[in-house]
């Protein structure tokens, strides 16, 4: 079998003699490789002197490369890490560099943030545009997940656009349910309340629970079963009216929604309605004091009061 | 030329390869002489002029006032300004820059059909810098004659340092040049002491060494093969000359039969052209002008310098290469009274025409231009929310640009829709409809903007007005308002 390579090359071997067939391709005067594929077969001709040039640099490149760049892992001297080459080079250590540096830059205005009341960052213009750059990366990062990439919420998530608060949509108030989140274990200053789950835990019959959402739809302002409503509203006032208030207008101290209105957390559907007085909906927010700085939380404050539903 | 032939390494047998030709030619070293002569001088000139205006532009200041750079011509990237004098242009106007460039084509267009490659000849930077570089090249080496023997001549003492100080020179001129172009992008007097403290941005650096390599390479060692090979304005503007154009020409009709001419012989049944061969030795491009147009020839006019010297020596007019036009070459040749030269042609007038046309259009935007631009970006997420109340409302970010130089003051009236509110967080609310907010000098102010309107139509659209409480300067722009179906 012919061996593939330079022709002159294999002039020098020594399985090379006269009764090797060379097989030379009649047109060009150049030797082939000897092999055929459906009839055709491959010049032998050398490489591109350029060709081999670029090969033997992308060589050395690899060598140098190697030398100064991390390169080989589990060596044994390499302690199950790789060499670290004479550069010392770490994408690792440039982002905690670049970082640092990011935030070297940023503590001034932090700092103004700090010493400012939520008020004064709000309507200083400075102050303001550096708290709404901060709180658009923070928000992304951290509340977008549930709330919205806008603060517009979802089922069961705060809508933070709109003018209605669960607790309190004023700047500090914003700012405290920040710090502290709602019923955030741990957190003994977290806003709390806890709605009895009245139908899982037996508390109420579950005729009396079908009546109760009657009432509930009447209040916001639907039409309703009447007589469900008659039947329910002794109940009303017994178990639910000390928090969402005899009305139905919600108590904001505890976190008791207004009922009256349009905005359902949870939906506005007798089923859900009915679901939400069963099983209860106590949802969560984390407490971000310790998790972000004191500044990002002002920041996040006044962002998060920005979106139109701060009061 | 010299032929290259392929090193095909072989085996025994076969027959030999048909004749591959060459795959390329080997440049041939162009001595250019010096010529002497109206073009020559008018040359130097312009090298000095454009190099002049090259190496000084960025040292001129110009009084802006407070916070703002104060360098006449400055593409501030770092605060994305571009000045010119008294044009300060922001990045959004950037199609002043395409109108400058479309005018410039236009001006190259023009001069093309007036007297061919112009351009190419006394005022492109590759010819005006291969020009300085062959200056530099005779000062060390002499003219062309010396420069050929020393070329041939084995090394010695004298041959290297001739060689050493002439790249050296080069090499300080192409530093200069490069040097002189990052001037362009920051403060000059500021990047060229920091250049030289290491203070100055990597990209200086990258940038002067760039230009470093291409000046010495371009105007040093490749010279007329960037003209031949690289350049595509020889391909492109065989489209803009026509034979009305003034061309650098030999007048064959004048100088055919050419031969040599000894003192006293008679000048009759004889061209003018003594085959001296003086335009072949002055050219830069090392051709041969008597072979008519050719893609080579950049119109550089020294060949004319070369040959007037020669004719006044002999003692016939001056001329045989001159600036003419190929229709009075073909009519002389037939024995026509050449025409005279047409300057108005319709495209002289054309290229003309277009020029005066954007170049007011360009004038007439700059002075009109507003100091005042509103943009008003609509929350997209969420597009409308619902109010406890029932009304709705829409979240909006209003990018106020201030290009003027003094700090002012901007009253924002919405309208459009029945019932509108309009607050913007942080500055106190409205009186009579109106808020007045703050804007500061040559900057750009961001503001939330949030509209409540009661419910309706699900696409309705909100008229911002916006006026400078001082020059009452007015701005109307409309938004669009979202509302659930």
């Amino acid at each position: 079998m012919p061996l593939r390579g330079s022709p002159s090359k294999m002039k020098g071997l020594s399985m090379t003699n006269e009764n090797d067939i060379k097989d030379v391709d009649a047109h060009s005067g150049v030797e082939t490789t000897g092999h055929s594929w459906d009839g055709i077969k491959e010049l032998n001709n050398p490489l591109p002197r350029w060709w081999l040039y670029i090969f033997y640099g992308c060589i050395a490149w690899a060598v140098v490369y190697m030398v100064l760049m991390p390169a080989l892992p589990a060596l044994p001297f390499t302690n199950g890490s790789h060499t670290p080459g004479l550069r010392q080079h770490s994408d690792r250590a440039i982002v905690n560099t670049t970082m640092a540096e990011v935030a070297e830059t940023r503590r001034t205005e932090a700092n103004a943030l700090l010493s400012a009341s939520l008020e004064e960052i709000e309507t200083d213009r400075d102050l303001q545009q550096f708290a709404f750059a901060m709180g658009d990366s923070l928000f992304g990062d951290n509340c977008a997940t549930c709330h919205g990439s806008g603060g517009q919420g979802s089922k069961g998530y705060p809508n933070l656009v709109d003018d209605v608060w669960l607790w309190d949509g004023t700047l500090e108030g914003i700012e405290y349910t920040l710090r502290h989140g709602i019923r955030q274990e741990g957190d003994d200053q977290t806003r709390f309340s806890v709605m009895p789950r009245f139908g899982a835990d037996g508390l109420l019959e579950v005729s009396d629970i079908r009546d109760l959402t009657q009432y509930v739809v009447h209040l916001s302002g639907r039409e309703a079963d009447a007589e469900a409503i008659s039947r329910a509203a002794p109940i009303y006032a017994a178990q639910c009216a000390f928090c969402h208030g005899a009305e139905g207008l919600g108590d904001r101290t505890q976190g008791a929604p207004n009922l009256t209105d349009a905005e359902w957390l949870y939906g506005s559907e007798t089923s859900e309605i009915y679901d939400t007085i069963y099983n209860a909906r106590n949802s969560h927010m984390p407490a971000w004091s310790g998790r972000l700085s004191e500044a990002e939380i002002k920041a996040l404050s006044v962002y998060v009061h920005s979106f139109g539903g701060g009061e | 030329m010299s032929k290259v032939t392929l090193n095909l390494e072989r085996s025994t047998g076969g027959s030999p390869p048909p004749s591959e030709g060459d795959l390329y030619s080997k440049r041939q070293q162009i001595y250019p002489k010096l010529a002497h002569g109206k073009f020559r001088t008018f040359k130097w000139l312009v090298m000095a002029a454009t190099l002049g205006v090259y190496y000084l532009i960025p040292w001129l200041r110009w009084e802006r006032g407070e916070g703002i750079p104060d360098q006449a011509v400055l593409a501030d990237f770092a605060s994305e300004k571009f000045y010119f004098f008294s044009i300060e242009i922001w990045p959004q106007e950037a199609y002043y820059l395409a109108g400058l460039l479309i005018l410039a084509s236009l001006l190259l267009f023009l001069l093309t059909s007036l007297m061919g490659r112009f351009w190419c000849g006394y005022t492109c930077p590759q010819t005006v810098w291969t020009d300085l570089y062959i200056w530099v090249e005779r000062a060390f080496e002499g003219d062309r004659a010396a420069r050929i023997r020393l070329d041939k001549a084995p090394m010695s003492f004298n041959k290297a340092w001739r060689k050493l100080g002439k790249h050296t020179v080069w090499l300080i001129i192409a530093f200069w040049t490069g040097g002189a172009f990052i001037l362009y992008w920051h403060d000059a007097p500021t990047v060229a002491r920091g250049w030289f403290t290491g203070e100055a941005p990597l990209s200086a650096y990258w940038f002067a060494g760039i230009l470093t390599v291409t000046t010495y390479f371009l105007a040093g060692t490749m010279r007329e093969q960037v003209c031949t090979y690289m350049c595509p304005w020889p391909r492109i503007q065989g489209a803009l000359t026509d034979e009305h154009a003034l061309n650098v020409t030999y007048r064959y009709d004048r100088g055919e039969p050419r031969g040599p001419h000894r003192k006293n012989e008679s000048w009759d049944g004889r061209g003018d052209c003594i085959d001296c061969n003086q335009c072949v030795q002055v050219c830069p491009m090392g051709i041969d002008i008597r072979d008519g147009s050719q893609l080579e020839c950049i119109h550089c006019a020294l060949c004319i310098d070369a040959c007037d010297e020669i004719m006044k020596r002999v003692d016939r007019p001056t001329g045989l290469i001159a600036y003419d036009t190929d229709t009075a070459v073909a009519a002389r040749a037939v024995g026509q009274e050449p025409p005279k030269y047409r300057l108005i042609r319709p495209r002289t007038v054309l290229y003309a025409t277009l020029m005066a046309a954007i170049g007011s259009l360009m004038l007439f935007g700059l002075m009109t231009r507003a100091t005042l631009e509103v943009n008003v970006l609509k929350d997209r997420s969420p597009q409308f929310v619902r109010l406890a109340e029932g009304d709705i409302r829409n979240g909006y970010t209003l990018k106020l640009v201030n290009k003027a130089s003094t700090s002012r003051e901007i009253d924002l009236t919405i309208s459009g829709i029945e019932g509108v509110a309009a607050e913007i967080v942080g500055i106190d609310g409205e009186t009579d409809g109106v808020i007045t907010l703050p804007v500061a000098a040559h900057g750009v102010d961001r503001y939330r903007l949030l509209i409540t309107a009661p419910a309706g139509d699900s696409q309705r659209r909100i008229s911002l007005s916006l006026s400078d409480t001082e020059t009452g300067e007015t701005i109307t722009t409309q938004a669009p308002f979202r509302s659930p179906r």
